[in-house]
């Protein structure tokens, strides 16, 4: 009888040891404090959940572009991570389907859920957007004062805003008027504004038409005739990205197409050095979009411990704690429920909080075409052929209709191998 | 002397084992005994990734791992050889290569010639007796001991919009120009960038070459009046030919190589104007999305046999020269 006690004895604390032995790795990269935050957060889990201790590994974001996808293919890598190439990774996500209230999360992520999807077979549940992300414009407010110009108003085109820049920056003598990151997504928003399609009827990718032409056609000739800041594009080769946030901070550019994650880069590097708005996307005929985005919580089938995993995701995806990682992090929330009551930004400056406002508010314009484009396994591949492509045009390397035709064979041969 | 004896123990135990086998295998295939550790690390580092690279020039797809990958053949090779002209990069399949290949030969010609003129000119002047010789030796092999990165980045600082060159050009009445923004300048800047990076390194192969070369020679030659121009072409130079041979090789594979400087100085821009061809391969194996190892598989084995002829254009030079 003793030895039986001993034995159950011995059973119940090697469980409970096994029980606490669940370690989870949460592979994170941070542009601002999300990490941080999301560690901070982690502690309340931790006391919810003594068995499961997870550890967050803060890397540099090309970790998580070129490290990561290596690891995973070798079958190695994190149970967790904070990744931006959805589709890209698709293929070792874990569906937390069996394991949460999948009602909840379609009711509240439904809009971004098919962002991390193979196909529109597929109805699983692979992660969720910590950082909801919009593509739109800041302007220099203090140069438009200065230039005794008034903004133009919300409707207002490309054309119009080219303009206006373009007088703001004479009469200001600011050396660029308009600036665009260096990167395939920022194009993405003002093609599909000027009628871009991006996908035939039936899904396959057709990304040059009349649309994208039509939109890439204006910004080469802004190109050309100094109303976009040049540099930006030309002084990089390849597909490399570049942006335009340090010209903006230095009062170089009056009107600069970027994102929403520059928003805490501004509040805290322009300070009160002049006033700064956002003002969204310029309209197109077909749309006032810009290209939604950002960074996702994701888990990978590989874990040993898929039901705790799901249990973490579950965690930053309940309402009380995912308001605080974006209020936090200072982010559009990607949750329909928060985003419908709207967030305070308590720690955000005036400028910020009104910055992050004008975001959310944008989430409404997004185009459905920029979210199944966003949401499409192989954009990366057609934003980085777009930028090596439009930079050639750019330069006069190719002739516009070649650099397109180009463009279009780039894609095709991605896709072929994509299916080898 | 302490030592001595548990060595020498050591020794024996381990003799034993040794002399048995060796005389069960024979004293020949001993030798591949000694022979294997080395033989192993080369095997794993050198030989392994070699055959892996021949695996992924054969296969396409974008799986990682060997085994997920399809076998295509030549296709790879076919897809990067797929020209309608070959001096039209525009007419190729896979135009950026051809770029990259034609700015590499661009780029090797002219960086080579003008950095081994330019060796061949400092070395000949700090060969000769003159004051502060130190110290100029030190100021000019000064940039190769600098990591490519850190001369990049130097001279993007002096050629950006707002660098150091165009404040100079503003503060005496000139305009601004756009350095790194126009294709022929960046190209330029590129060339002259390497060739101030590298040229300490070959000027001092020069120099070694120059020294060895006996001064009886030149005084016979002083002695028959020869002309300072006379004993550059007559003595010098043929002399100097096997090192100079050396030099022109070296720096026609370094340059073939080139990458990091560039990388940081341009990125390979604007467009794809200063893209040389390891730039090409390591985007489209490792930045560029989809990544096609594929095909950057099939470039570097292409450029492996670029550099191979080179290097048996060398040997073939070398041997001719020791022939007389």
């Amino acid at each position: 009888m003793r030895t039986w006690w001993i034995g159950a004895a011995a059973l119940v604390s090697s469980a409970q040891l096994a029980l606490a032995a669940t370690e989870l790795r949460y592979m994170c990269y941070q542009d601002g404090n999300e990490c941080d935050v999301a560690e901070a957060l982690l502690e309340d889990f931790h006391k919810a959940n003594p068995d499961i201790k997870v550890t967050v590994d803060t890397v540099p974001y090309k970790a998580i572009l070129e490290s990561l996808p290596v690891q995973l293919a070798a079958g190695q890598g994190p149970d967790l991570a904070r990744v931006t190439d959805l589709g890209g990774l698709a293929k070792y996500y874990l569906d937390i389907t069996p394991y949460v209230n999948a009602a909840y999360w379609e009711e509240n992520f439904g809009a971004t859920l098919p962002w991390f999807r193979s196909g529109p077979g597929d109805k699983g549940i692979y992660g969720m957007m910590t950082q909801l992300t919009i593509t739109g414009a800041f302007v220099n407010k203090t140069l438009f004062d200065q230039a005794k110009r008034p903004l133009p108003g919300p409707e207002a085109t490309w054309d119009q805003w080219a303009e206006a820049a373009r007088a703001v920056a004479k009469a200001t003598g600011t050396p660029f008027p308009m600036a665009i990151d260096r990167s395939g997504h920022r194009v993405g928003g003002p093609a599909i504004s000027m009628g871009a399609q991006i996908f035939a009827a039936d899904g396959t990718p057709r990304l040059v038409d009349d649309g994208f032409k039509a939109f890439m056609t204006k910004f080469v000739g802004w190109m050309k005739d100094g109303t976009m800041a040049r540099d930006v594009w030309v002084s990089q080769g390849g597909a490399a990205y570049q942006d335009a946030a340090q010209e903006f901070i230095n009062a170089r550019v009056v009107y600069y197409y970027s994102g929403s994650w520059q928003t805490g880069r501004f509040e805290k590097a322009i300070g009160d050095a002049f006033d700064w708005e956002v003002v969204g996307s310029p309209c197109g005929p077909a749309a006032c979009s810009g290209m939604p985005g950002g960074a996702a919580l994701v888990g990978f089938k590989r874990t040993a411990h898929p039901e705790a995993v799901a249990k973490v995701m579950d965690f930053f995806a309940a309402e009380p704690v995912h308001a605080q990682l974006v209020e936090r992090t200072k982010n559009v929330p990607a949750h329909k429920g928060i985003a419908a009551k709207g967030l305070a930004y308590p720690d955000a400056t005036p400028a910020g909080r009104k910055a992050l406002q004008a975001w959310a508010a944008q989430v409404a314009k997004v185009s459905p075409v920029a979210y199944a484009y966003q949401g499409y396994p192989l954009n990366r591949v057609m934003f980085n052929a777009t930028v090596t492509r439009v930079t050639q045009a750019i330069v006069g390397e190719l002739a516009f209709d070649e650099a397109m035709a180009k463009l279009e064979a780039d894609i095709a041969e991605a896709v072929a191998q994509a299916k080898k | 002397m302490r030592l001595a004896a548990p060595l020498h123990r050591l020794l024996e135990l381990v003799d034993r084992p040794m002399a048995a086998l060796q005389r069960r295998i024979g004293p020949q295939r001993f030798a591949w005994i000694f022979l294997l550790p080395n033989l192993v690390i080369f095997a794993v580092f050198t030989y392994l990734p070699i055959v892996l690279n021949f695996v992924y020039a054969t296969t396409g797809g974008l799986a990682v791992l060997p085994s997920e990958r399809p076998f295509v053949g030549l296709e790879n090779f076919a897809s990067l050889l797929d020209c309608r002209d070959y001096l039209d990069p525009s007419s190729c399949s896979k135009d950026l290569f051809w770029r990259s290949l034609f700015n590499t030969g661009r780029f090797v010609v002219l960086q080579v010639g003008f950095m081994i003129l330019f060796s061949l000119i400092t070395a000949l002047v700090l060969n000769r007796e003159i004051r502060g010789r130190g110290f100029f030796r030190g100021v000019f092999f000064y940039p190769v001991l600098l990591s490519p990165v850190v001369v990049a980045l130097i001279w993007k600082w002096i050629l950006q919009r707002e660098g150091v060159l165009n404040a100079w050009l503003v503060a005496f009445g000139g305009e601004p120009v756009q350095w790194l923004l126009d294709a022929g300048w960046s190209f330029f800047w590129v060339v002259f960038v390497s060739i101030w990076a590298h040229m300490g390194f070959y000027m001092l192969i020069l120099l070694a070459g120059l020294q060895a070369i006996p001064k009886d020679v030149y005084e016979a030659a002083e002695m028959d009046a020869a002309s300072p121009w006379r004993m550059l072409t007559r003595i010098t130079l043929p002399l100097l030919m096997p090192t100079m041979l050396v030099v022109v090789v070296l720096a026609l594979i370094k340059g073939v190589q080139t990458f990091d400087e560039i990388y940081v100085l341009t990125g390979g821009g604007p467009g794809s104007a200063t893209m040389l061809v390891v730039q090409y391969i390591y985007e489209t194996g490792f930045a560029a999305q989809p990544r096609l190892y594929g095909l950057a598989a099939a470039a570097s084995l292409l450029l492996a046999a670029l550099l191979m002829i080179l290097t048996l254009l060398q040997l073939r030079a070398n041997r001719k020269s020791y022939r007389g």
